[in-house]
């Protein structure tokens, strides 16, 4: 990029906006994915719609790339850059424009942060229930790409449950306006749900309406030890088909539990094979009987010690761990690199024995977690970036994983976005004529191909060429 | 790209510490520099990504890259949020070092630290000649001179902020006004050490006396030995090692010769820093050993009135919060505590103020060395203290408690501030 053109847009965005140094750039190289690194050529924090208009229309002449970006905690590398690209950052544009007590909505803007937005609905007595592991940091733009879900998934789906309307700037500069208050609305195609999960290649998001829910009055956090995975894995099979559905249902398998107990020292059995981290709300005396029916269940399939967290502190303390459990596994390796699998529920505990046998066939350690009532698995392959050798072994791993996956009806990513990190195998995942007509979407709107392109997957075959060797470190 | 190969990883313990950081960004919402600017490089994701990059040689110290490193706080929230466990603090002290020998480290400000760290931190007979002129000078007349060159603009503002800033000298030190032995009140409990500090034995004494007290009145025989030393807290985090070291075997020598149950801190800094004696000396066989059961025996005012000698205070009715300081709250996760111990003297009186683990933004010489950046952080604990209610600020750090009382005073508050030990002297029943 010459800087003829990089004056254009610092003088768009203002010259407080505009970073170029080398040190910015390596900053915003990366985002929570592992291995996947790529320098961009400017980094720009827009401050309204028009500038961002301008931008893209700039990118349209100029021929430049525009990677959208939240907080960076994606894990499929959809904030990477790419080959001759800026980061149009939007961590700045953080509020929450209005929390519409009538209707059951909030309005905000996408850098606001997840957590912040719970809390602050919360106080009026609503509930915004998507709850990703890393709510404390992402932002909504973020989650409405990624379409990210969270530990309440089971009972309250995932973001795209919960997405009213949304506003976008265009890959050709203009602004479009999706969805609305009403609850009810089948006016044409259904564009506002088609946005959610783009993973940033149709646009910028600028704005979106939420819609919330009345916050459940009680919940109880009931936390089950298993001495054998398999128990563990049947007693999930168990709790689905006693037609109870758990606000959450978490897994974590024996390496988590003591990455976690590392971190935290909450008192974790160190020795388990696996735990179950459940919680039940909603309202009335409902609660405290599904509870009991759980805890009869999980019983029946021998877990070693089962009871309720004492109080809401305690509740917190053990979901903020299940949190951080990502995380927590680099204590073991530094390189930590997550599967997002999942299975038809039915199928969870071939899918557990299965990240087994790939661990041992492939001779690397896994760390296993993740939503277990979705059938949506993380095993985590704790490995070394500096030792070739043992991540030729991870991949083949991986590649056993995926293919095992499918074959049980399952998809390669759950809740993370396919982005750079999973596109090889998105052909297999959803069939070559969806590919196809993802591609022929992309082209019809973003012609040029300037928005977050080559995520997903790549339009040109020199734009393939390039992510299978340049992005990764 | 000029390929410069800095010495980093000689101050780093090991490369590994470089690799650890997964780059999640699970650390960004705790970071009180990130929430100013916004920006990855003030995060801790962003300056580890950085420092790696250095240490790797795959860039060159930069004048960006130096004021990161110096505008970085060292509070070490980052360290608490961070589910990896990166040692964040190793590696910023470690770049700092590597800074300030680079042309990016002003010469002059070097050579004062180094002269103030060598010549009076670590030498008490300096630094209480120093504190006893500084005490004359803040007596006399002046101070009010300099504030009016100041006023007309003769000298620059900053020397005004320099004088608000800095802690009142004590009239007598600790080493002289708190005896060697000091017996227990009543029936004998535990046999403790005290370790007075540096800066508090001259600046703070107060807070001393009020410890000694303290702890002679719920039962604790006192032992203060007079030939205790600087811990060597501030040398280290400056990357001295060699004087670090010095200060923390004479210190281990010292207290060897008595006979204690646990030795008593009440400045959170060097408590952290002492505990961290055993990692000093781990590579020495015949010095781990004493280290080890000198660390061990550590023990921080409010972890001891919580876990050890727990001691029914009166209760009272002033409206009160709790500051966390860094050194307690992040480098010995230190939390419950103090609350414990409040919780019961104060009852319902006690409120929580938010974000009380944040950074106050006084970090050693930060408040003086970079006033700007301190004040707008500064203003944030302002203003969530000010939403707590409470009429006083408990804190257990001497930098702390400077700081925010400079807060109290500019935003003209009328809230005080008091260290814990003395407001558990002053509620001994
Ligand atoms: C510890 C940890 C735990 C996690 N747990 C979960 C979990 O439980 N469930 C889950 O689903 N995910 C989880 N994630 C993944 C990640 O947090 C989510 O994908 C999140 O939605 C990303 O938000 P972000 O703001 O960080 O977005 P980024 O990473 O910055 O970006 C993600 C994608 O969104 C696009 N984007 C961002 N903002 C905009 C915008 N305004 N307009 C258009 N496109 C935009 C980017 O181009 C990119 O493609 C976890 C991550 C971590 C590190
Ligand atoms: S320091 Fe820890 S929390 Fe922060 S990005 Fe690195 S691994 Fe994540
Ligand atoms: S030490 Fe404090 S200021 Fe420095 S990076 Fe960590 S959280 Fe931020």
């Amino acid at each position: 990029m010459n800087s003829f053109l990089k004056d254009k847009i610092k003088k768009i965005v203002g010259i407080d906006n505009y970073f170029d140094s080398l040190e910015d750039k390596l900053c915003y190289s990366y985002d929570g994915t592992p291995i996947f690194q790529h320098l961009p050529e400017a980094v720009v924090f827009p401050e309204n719609e028009e500038q961002i208009s301008l931008i893209v229309k700039l990118a349209n002449q100029e021929k430049f790339n525009i990677v959208p970006r939240g907080a960076g905690t994606g894990l499929s590398g959809g904030a990477i850059p790419v080959e001759n690209s800026i980061v149009l950052v939007m961590t700045k544009w953080n509020n929450i424009l209005e929390v519409d007590t009538q209707n059951l909505t909030a309005t905000v803007q996408p850098g606001v942060v997840t957590g912040i937005l719970q809390k602050e609905v919360e106080k009026y007595g609503l509930f915004y229930p998507p709850d990703p592991g890393s709510l404390t940091v992402c932002t909504i733009g973020g989650n409405i790409a990624n379409n990210a879900g969270g530990l309440r998934g089971l009972k309250y789906g995932v973001t795209k449950n919960y997405v009213l309307g949304t506003e976008i700037i265009l890959p050709d500069g203009e602004l479009l306006r999706t969805g609305g208050k009403n609850m009810k609305d089948v006016a044409g195609y259904n564009l506002r749900d088609f946005i959610v999960g783009s993973e940033g290649t149709l646009g910028i998001i600028t704005k979106i309406l939420l819609r919330l829910i009345p916050k459940p009055q009680q919940s109880i956090t009931m936390l089950a030890y298993f001495d054998k995975l398999a128990d563990s894995a049947k007693s999930v099979s168990g709790v689905i088909a006693s037609h109870i559905v758990p606000s959450m249902m978490e897994f974590l398998d024996n390496t988590t539990i003591n990455c976690i107990e590392d971190y935290t020292n909450i008192g974790l059995p160190r020795n388990s094979e696996a735990i179950l981290l459940i919680e039940v709300d909603g309202w009335g005396s409902i609660v405290e009987e599904d509870a009991e029916t759980i805890i009869n269940i999980l019983k029946k399939n021998n877990t070693s010690f089962v009871r309720k967290a004492a109080n809401d502190e305690e509740a917190l303390t053990l979901k903020t761990a299940r949190r951080s459990a990502f995380s927590a596994l680099a204590r073991r390796r530094p390189t930590t690199i997550l599967e997002d699998a999942t299975v038809p529920r039915s199928e969870l505990p071939v899918m557990i024995e299965k990240v087994t046998e790939a661990a041992r066939n492939f001779n690397v350690t896994f760390g296993n977690f993740g939503h277990a009532g979705d059938g949506n698995l993380h095993p985590t392959c704790l490995t070394d970036e500096r030792d070739n050798d043992e991540i030729t072994r991870a991949h083949k791993a991986f590649d056993f994983i995926f293919n095992e996956t499918i074959k049980l009806g399952g998809t390669i990513t759950g809740e993370h976005g396919t982005g750079l990190a999973k596109k090889h195998f998105l052909e297999k995942a959803v069939g070559i004529p969806a590919v196809e007509m993802m591609k022929r979407i992309k082209s019809a709107i973003d012609p040029n191909n300037i928005i977050n392109p080559g995520k997903i997957f790549s339009i040109s075959p020199r734009c393939e060429e390039y992510f299978s060797v340049g992005n990764r470190r | 790209m000029t390929q410069v190969n800095y010495n980093l990883l000689g101050v780093l313990p090991n490369d590994d510490i470089l690799s650890q950081c997964i780059h999640c960004g699970m650390c960004l919402a705790t970071c009180p520099t990130y929430e100013l600017t916004k920006l990855e490089r003030s995060s801790p994701r962003g300056r580890i990504k950085m420092i790696k990059s250095i240490a790797r040689g795959e860039i060159p110290i930069s004048e960006i890259f130096a004021d990161e490193m110096n505008f970085c706080l060292d509070c070490q929230a980052c360290e608490t949020a961070c589910p990896a466990g990166v040692k964040y603090g190793s590696m910023v002290e470690a770049a700092r070092v590597e800074v300030d020998n680079s042309e990016y480290g002003s010469f002059f400000k070097k050579k004062i630290k180094k002269f103030t760290l060598k010549y009076i931190l670590a030498s008490k007979r300096n630094l209480k000649i120093v504190s006893r002129l500084l005490y004359y000078y803040q007596k006399s007349f002046l101070p009010k001179i300099v504030n009016k060159l100041c006023e007309f603009k003769i000298f620059p503002q900053r020397i005004i902020v320099l004088e608000s800033l800095s802690p009142k000298v004590s009239k007598k030190f600790s080493d002289s006004a708190i005896l060697e032995i000091t017996e227990p009140e009543n029936e004998i409990k535990y046999t403790t050490a005290f370790h007075y500090g540096c800066l508090m034995n001259v600046m703070f004494a107060d807070i001393n006396r009020d410890t000694v007290e303290l702890l002679s009145k719920t039962g604790c025989k006192v032992i203060t030995p007079k030939d205790q030393q600087c811990c060597g807290s501030l040398h280290a985090h400056n990357g001295d090692f060699e004087t670090a070291k010095k200060l923390a075997m004479e210190n281990l020598t010292v207290f060897r010769k008595h006979n204690y149950d646990y030795l008593i801190s009440n400045s959170a800094g060097c408590g952290a820093f002492m505990k961290e004696y055993y990692h000093l000396f781990k590579d020495e066989p015949e010095l781990k050993e004493a280290a080890k059961s000198f660390s061990e025996r550590i023990k921080d005012l409010s972890e001891f009135y919580s876990d050890i000698l727990p001691f029914e205070f009166k209760t009272n009715n002033e409206i009160i919060t709790y500051h966390d300081a860094c050194h307690l709250v992040h480098s010995q996760k230190i939390y419950s505590q103090p609350r414990k111990i409040l919780r019961a003297i104060s009852g319902l009186n006690y409120k929580e103020m938010d974000e009380s683990i944040w950074c106050c933004g006084s970090a050693g010489i930060y408040n003086i060395v970079r006033y700007e950046d301190s004040m707008k952080i500064l203003e944030r604990k302002m203003e969530n203290i000010k939403k707590s209610g409470a009429e006083k600020v408990i804190t257990s750090n001497p930098g702390c408690m400077a700081q925010i009382e400079y807060g109290c005073r500019k935003n003209n508050l009328n809230i005080t501030v008091e260290h814990l030990a003395t407001f558990l002297n002053r509620s001994e029943s």
